[in-house]
């Protein structure tokens, strides 16, 4: 039993938060959101430098071989410092998928590829009719000569427009919503017959709608078993839904530390508004459910890797749904307790409460993950 | 970060199972799963049961009599404990007086008192509260006059929890009326055979009878039986607090509470299906079953963190008691909520062992009914007692938020 980052988590901490203050300051951050590419090539190169990229993958591929708590200390400051690079998409999501289920021969492409910082991935894996359902797959993976031919549509696929590849889920075999039949390709963004149309997000990121119109790819494109992928991707996003935890733990962390700052730096009617008792018990209030908050994350990346579907899913949903009420909780507080300077553009407490909004919308929010905690054997 | 037990831990926790399952009488055992009305005899007799293994104090250093159990040690005890229906042991002797005097307490009155506590032979409660000082305790009245070798005690003191067992209570009382109000308290042992004291009953909204008030009337107490200095009490109260409130976290009681309630939802039948299929009652049963697994590992968080620095733990216990005091109403609210309209009938007899539902009743009336909405009632107190939840929010806005 041990609640310690260990010295190297720590060290990597520190070296990113250093990088945070010294590079990704509010105001660089915000031009960066606004970019063409939405993101700073620059950080990303520095990343690969400190091998942030290379974080989960195996050490006969380049990998430093970390784990759920490696990620964790990384995603807790990418909270903390409001990182727009497709971290979660590429070596969480994307990355993970590979070192999972892919060929030998394409980890050792891909995964040096990640770690350098010259492979980027995106998983569209969700579509517009199946909500947060990971089975609802109505693109179809037909047989063609030598390798499949995909047709499809698959919706909000975060960081799409700067993927050189996306993971596509598509149906080779099975009805819409079957459990069984879901493949998983990997596919050239530049491939033949695949557009789409990019957007931001509410939170600075990127997302893009897929079309997938009689798209060509190889036998060699297929990741894992054909027709029994579903298990893999939903090991992925779980993954994917403990770093967002601890992405939501930075933030809240940070907007505790901003809102205490401001709640003593304040003044109205001649003192501190901090000296208030409703506002005294509201902070605290935020505090405890940070705590909490924590304590959750842990619990939620320890199980991460789990391949107990059941244990995994009780721990990273029920963390989930706690996390997206709790974030809540404190992000709308955040914002009541800094008044109308909560609501501006122009302070970063704004940015830190849609960001954790918009955590709690990507891949399930709260109630959905609370039923499916529920459901799972209250 | 790691949240598995050592192997050692593990083989820890089958020898504490396997200890009560063998050792727990089946009349204490009946009393707890039912929810029936305990008596002293029924603790102190567990007590010693504790005791004879070694086991009468497992949170308290070897020098001392106790186990010397390591934090996570004491945690799965507790986990085991109410896991198996075991009573909870006194915390007013074990947790509260105990700790001051190893802290504070000159040899003779730790020689003298602590393997007393710890074989059952004394029964220990508590003088905090009176009827003018709640959360603001320090403003307490009773006081304390030194004469020759003896301190005359007189005022009254209330929400005294099973004081009408108690062989000994610990006193905060007032020894000088200069100054702060906070720098004239004293920490007092007092007899509670000496001539002088009344204990009067104060029966609580679930019909039963669980705190006293307790009246001081020119009660002589020996001069020996000050602990530490004179008006120095309230610095012990502070630490005593602290370690009060560690345990009221109530882990083991609210996942056991948790079991219990969601046993009877399964039981319980609505629309002709089991109550815990109802997806509207299940999610609130969710709901409080993640703020629980949130606050375990909180728990362990803080008490890991304090035995790595090697310092008693400080006021991030407030978020323990705050959040363990609200779990367990929730869980006692909803228990009832799935009574449906078992929850009505008031049945003061219902809480002995002996009883049985007889005819009509018989046919909808569990066994488990009985003590569910009393309790629910009975537990409104946990956000009160010990500091009030607003008391609570106001040590951690000053101590660590600095506000």
């Amino acid at each position: 039993m041990d609640f310690k980052y260990t010295e190297e988590q720590l060290a990597l901490q520190d070296t990113l938060r250093r990088f945070v203050a010294r590079d990704y300051g509010f105001d660089q951050r915000r031009a960066l959101a606004g970019s063409p590419l939405g993101y700073s090539a620059d950080a990303w190169r520095r990343y690969a430098e400190l091998g942030l990229l290379a974080l989960p993958f195996p050490e006969a591929f380049g990998g430093l071989g970390g784990g759920g708590i490696d990620i964790m200390a990384v995603m807790e400051i990418v909270g903390r410092g409001l990182l727009l690079e497709p971290y979660l998409s590429t070596v969480v999501l994307g990355g993970g998928l590979i070192r999972d289920a892919a060929a030998g021969a394409l980890k050792a492409v891909l995964l040096p590829g990640i770690a350098a910082g010259t492979v980027r991935l995106a998983l569209a894996a969700y579509e517009s009719a199946g909500r947060y359902d990971l089975a609802h797959v109505a693109c179809r993976a037909v047989p063609d000569g030598d390798g499949w031919r995909l047709s499809g549509r698959k919706h909000v696929v975060l960081d799409a427009p700067s993927a050189e590849y996306l993971l596509v889920s598509a149906r080779s075999g099975g009805d819409v919503a079957d459990a069984e039949g879901i493949s998983l390709f990997l596919v050239p963004r530049d491939a033949a017959g695949l557009a789409i149309v990019a957007y931001p997000t509410q939170s600075g990121g990127r997302a893009a709608d897929v079309d997938l119109l009689e798209v060509r790819i190889g036998r060699d494109s297929l990741i894992g078993a054909p027709g029994q992928s579903l298990g893999i991707i939903e090991r992925a996003v779980d993954r994917g839904m403990a770093a967002l935890c601890a992405e939501a733990l930075g933030i809240v962390a940070a907007l505790n530390e901003a809102t205490l700052d401001y709640l003593k730096a304040r003044k109205q009617f001649g003192v501190p508004i901090g000296s208030f008792q409703a506002l005294q018990h509201r902070m605290a209030e935020m505090f405890i459910a940070a705590e909490q908050l924590r304590s959750m994350a842990i619990l939620a990346a320890v199980h991460a890797d789990s391949r107990d579907a059941r244990e995994r899913r009780r721990a990273v949903s029920g963390a989930k749904a706690y996390i997206g009420q709790a974030a809540r909780f404190v992000g709308q507080q955040a914002v009541q307790l800094h008044g109308a300077m909560g609501v501006v553009d122009g302070l970063i407490v704004s940015h830190y409460f849609k960001r954790l909004t918009m955590i709690d919308m990507t891949f399930g929010d709260a109630d959905f993950h609370l039923a499916r905690f529920s459901d799972s054997g209250v | 970060m790691d949240l598995t037990f050592t192997a050692d831990e593990e083989a820890f926790r089958a020898d504490v199972r396997r200890f009560i399952d063998a050792e727990l009488p089946a009349d204490i055992r009946a009393k707890m799963r039912l929810g029936r009305r305990f008596r002293k005899d029924d603790l102190v007799r567990w007590q010693q049961i504790l005791h004879r293994q070694g086991w009468g104090a497992g949170m308290w250093p070897k020098r001392f009599g106790g186990a010397g159990w390591s934090v996570v040690q004491q945690h799965i005890f507790e986990e085991e404990r109410a896991a198996a229906g075991a009573p909870p042991q006194l915390a007013f002797s074990l947790r509260m007086v105990a700790p001051v005097l190893m802290a504070f307490g000159n040899a003779a009155q730790q020689e003298y008192f602590l393997p007393r506590i710890i074989s059952g032979e004394d029964w220990w409660c508590q003088g905090y509260s009176e009827p003018g000082s709640g959360s603001d305790l320090a403003s307490l009245r009773t006081s304390a006059v030194r004469q020759g070798d003896h301190y005359l005690v007189d005022g009254q003191k209330t929400w005294n929890t099973l004081g009408q067992y108690a062989d000994w209570i610990f006193c905060l009382v007032r020894t000088a009326a200069e100054g702060r109000a906070q720098q004239g308290i004293s920490f007092l042992l007092i007899d509670m055979k000496s001539p002088g004291i009344t204990v009067r009953p104060i029966i609580t909204s679930d019909g039963e009878h669980e705190i006293n008030e307790i009246w001081f009337d020119n009660v002589q107490v020996p001069v020996q039986n000050l602990v530490g200095e004179e008006n120095r009490g309230w610095t012990y109260a502070k630490f005593l607090l602290g370690h009060e409130r560690t345990n009221n976290a109530g882990i083991g009681l609210c996942k056991r509470a948790l079991a219990k309630l969601k046993e009877i939802a399964a039981t319980q039948v609505a629309n002709g299906r089991p109550l815990l299929e109802d997806q509207r009652f299940r999610d609130r049963i969710a709901q409080v079953e993640l703020e629980l697994m949130a606050l375990e590992i909180t728990n362990l968080r803080v008490l890991s963190a304090s035995a790595t620095a090697g310092r008693d733990i400080g006021p991030e216990v407030s978020v323990l008691k705050i959040t363990g005091s609200e779990i367990i109403q929730r869980i006692a609210e909803l228990t009832m909520h799935a009574l449906g309209h078992d929850a009505l009938p008031y049945l003061h007899e219902a809480l002995e062992l002996e009883w049985e539902a007889g005819t009509l009743l018989a046919e909808h009336y569990p066994a488990y009914a009985p003590p569910l909405t009393g309790q629910y009632f009975n537990l409104r107190k946990t956000t009160i007692y010990a500091g009030s939840t607003e008391i609570q929010k106001n040590i951690i806005s000053k101590l660590i938020l600095g506000l």
